[in-house]
C-alpha cells in the first residue's frame, strides 16, 4: 500500500496585521467568527476539522476571504500530513 | 539586591564573597582563560544546557538553527533586558560576573561563526548597563569580536526575542509576527542568534569545564545551576541553586518566615501553585503535574494573611499595559481581563468570575507573541490556587487583605516608549 500524502488546507490570521475589519467572518462565516472586539476567531467547520482547518467543499470560500481582506491579515497554509 | 551564601557550590557566583563586581583580572583568576572550544555546541548539548530566559529551549539546537540558516554574517544577541520587574537575576550576574556572561557570547560567536556580538540591556536598569560598558571596556584588547552595548527601551514585551530583533534591526521594541516556528530571526540579510545572559554565563563555564562537570549538580533532567529571584514577602533576594531545587529551599533561604498560600513561578506570565507544590523539584518533570515551569527563574510567595486575587489584579493591570498594542486580542482583551479582575477584587461584580472564563479564552493563544497567553496562564492558575477566595469574592465578601496595597512591583513603564 503506498503511503496516502494528504495536503491540510489551514487558514491563519497575522494578528498584527489584522485591524478587525471583519469581512472574513462575513465571507466565510463557517470558518471564521468574531471576539467581542470584532477580531477574528478560527473556527472548527464541523467534528472532523481542527479550528482554521479547511476542508475541500470550504476551499473557495476561504481563498475568497483571503483575497479580500484589507489588511492581507488573513493567510491561507497547506500544510502536508500523511 | 542581596546573594545570600546558596547551598550548593557557587559557578555563576563563585568566589564573590559579597564583593560587588568582578574584575578582568579577579574574573580570570578565578575562572581561568576562555578555551573557546570548537566542539562547544556538542558539549552544550551533552551538557543538557536549556535557555535561562524563560522558554528553556535546549541552547545547542537553538544554537545549530541559527547556525545553518542561510547567510553568512550571524550575530550573537545577548539578551539581558529581564523586562520582568520581579526578576533580579540577570541584573545581579551583571553587576556580579559580567565577564562570565561576554565569555559566553564570544565563546558562542565562535561556534556559529558569528562576526558580531550585540548585548542588550533595558535602559531603565542603568546599574546592569553601567557594569557591562565597564566589563566591556576592560576586555576590548582581548575579546576576538568587540562587543557593542545597547539598551533599547525597558518594556515588558522589549525582551521577547523578535522584539530584540527588530529593534536590532532598526525597528521598535515591538514583538513580530513569524509565520513559522521556530523561525530564523534576523537583522537585515543576518540571521541573529538571541541568548539569555545567564544561559551565556553556562555556555561559558561549560565550555571550561565540560558537560560532566556541569551534570554533576542538578538532577538528570535539569542539570546544572540556576538564577533564581525569590520573594519572600519582602525584597527579593537572587540565589544560585541547583536547577532542580524546590521552592520550599529557596523561600526558606531567602528568609520566608509565613506559611505560604501561594506562589507564583516563572514569572508575570507563570503559573501560580498551592503549598503542595512547595517541594516539588523546579524542573520540567516536578512541575509538569502543577502546570507550571520554571520561567526566568521567579520564586514569588504570597502568604496566608494576603490575597492572592488582588495580588494577581495587580500583576494582570501591569501586563495589560504592558501589551504592544499591536493585536486586538491583547490591546483590548487584557485590558478587560484587568479590569474583570479589579472588580472581582472589589468584590462589586457577582458575575465577573463568568466573564473572566469567557474572556480568558478570548485572549489565550491569539497574539503574535506569548504575552497575551501568559497572561491568560498566570490567571487561571490564580482562579485555582485561590479559587475559595475568588468565589468569597464573587460572592460580594471580598477578604480584609485586598485593601492591603499589592506587593508585586508594577512599574509605570509608558515613558519608556518603545525605540
Amino acid at each position: 500500500m503506498r503511503a496516502a500524502v494528504q495536503l491540510t488546507v489551514r487558514l491563519r490570521v497575522d494578528p498584527i496585521a489584522c485591524d478587525g475589519f471583519g469581512h472574513c467572518a462575513e465571507l466565510a462565516p463557517e470558518l471564521v467568527g468574531l471576539d467581542e472586539w470584532g477580531y477574528p476567531v478560527l473556527l472548527a467547520c464541523d467534528d472532523e476539522h481542527g479550528p482554521g482547518v479547511v476542508p475541500d467543499r470550504l476551499v473557495a470560500v476561504a481563498r475568497s476571504a483571503v483575497a479580500q481582506c484589507p489588511r492581507r491579515a488573513l493567510l491561507m497554509e497547506r500544510e502536508r500530513t500523511n | 539586591m542581596t546573594i545570600l551564601a546558596p547551598t550548593t557550590p557557587a559557578r555563576l557566583f563563585l568566589g564573590l564573597h559579597g564583593r560587588p563586581a568582578t574584575s578582568l583580572d579577579d574574573h580570570l583568576a578565578l575562572h581561568g582563560p576562555a578555551p573557546l572550544r570548537a566542539d562547544l555546541l556538542d558539549q552544550l548539548e551533552a551538557a543538557g544546557l536549556t535557555g535561562r530566559g524563560g522558554a528553556a529551549f535546549p541552547t545547542a539546537t537553538k544554537a545549530r538553527f541559527v547556525a545553518k540558516g542561510r547567510g553568512r554574517r550571524r550575530v550573537v544577541a545577548v539578551n539581558a533586558m529581564e523586562g520582568e520587574p520581579a526578576a533580579i537575576k540577570d541584573q545581579t550576574l551583571l553587576a556580579t560576573s559580567p565577564h562570565l556572561v561576554l565569555d559566553g557570547a564570544q565563546a558562542m560567536a565562535a561556534a556559529i561563526r558569528a562576526d558580531r556580538v550585540v548585548i542588550c540591556v533595558a535602559r531603565d536598569h542603568a546599574a546592569a548597563q553601567a557594569h557591562v560598558v565597564a566589563a566591556v571596556a576592560e576586555r576590548a584588547a582581548h575579546d576576538p569580536i568587540a562587543v557593542e552595548v545597547v539598551v533599547p527601551p525597558g518594556r515588558y514585551v522589549a525582551g521577547e526575542e523578535s522584539a530584540l530583533a527588530h529593534f536590532l534591526d532598526g525597528g521598535e521594541a515591538t514583538p513580530t509576527f513569524r509565520k513559522d516556528r521556530p523561525s530564523l530571526l534576523r537583522v537585515g540579510s543576518r540571521p541573529v542568534l538571541v541568548d539569555n545572559a545567564e544561559t551565556l554565563a553556562h555556555v561559558a563555564l561549560i565550555d571550561r569545564h565540560g558537560p560532566a562537570w556541569f551534570r554533576a549538580v542538578g538532577s538528570d533532567e535539569a542539570p546544572g545551576t540556576a538564577l533564581f529571584s525569590v520573594w519572600p514577602w519582602g525584597p527579593p533576594v537572587c540565589l544560585e541553586a541547583p536547577t532542580s531545587a524546590t521552592a520550599r529551599t529557596l523561600l526558606a533561604e531567602a528568609g520566608m518566615s509565613k506559611s505560604v498560600a501561594g506562589v507564583l513561578l516563572g514569572g508575570y506570565g507563570g503559573t501560580w501553585v498551592g503549598p503542595e507544590a512547595l517541594d516539588a523539584p523546579l524542573s520540567p518533570g516536578g512541575l509538569a503535574p502543577f502546570g507550571a515551569q520554571r520561567g526566568a527563574g521567579i520564586v514569588y510567595a504570597v502568604p496566608s494573611d494576603a490575597c492572592g486575587i488582588a495580588e494577581t489584579a495587580a500583576i494582570a493591570g501591569f501586563m495589560s499595559q504592558e501589551s504592544a498594542g499591536q493585536c486586538g486580542p491583547c490591546a483590548f482583551g487584557l485590558p478587560a481581563v484587568a479590569e474583570d479582575l479589579d472588580r472581582l477584587v472589589r468584590g462589586i461584580d457577582h458575575r465577573a468570575l463568568e466573564h473572566l472564563e469567557r474572556r480568558l479564552a478570548s485572549v489565550d493563544g491569539r497574539g503574535a507573541c506569548r504575552h497575551p497567553d501568559g497572561v491568560a496562564r498566570m490567571i487561571r492558575s490564580a482562579l485555582n490556587v485561590f479559587g475559595h477566595d475568588a468565589r468569597r469574592h464573587a460572592a460580594g465578601e471580598p477578604c480584609a487583605h485586598a485593601r492591603r496595597r499589592p506587593l508585586a512591583p508594577t512599574p509605570n513603564l509608558f515613558h519608556e516608549g518603545w525605540r
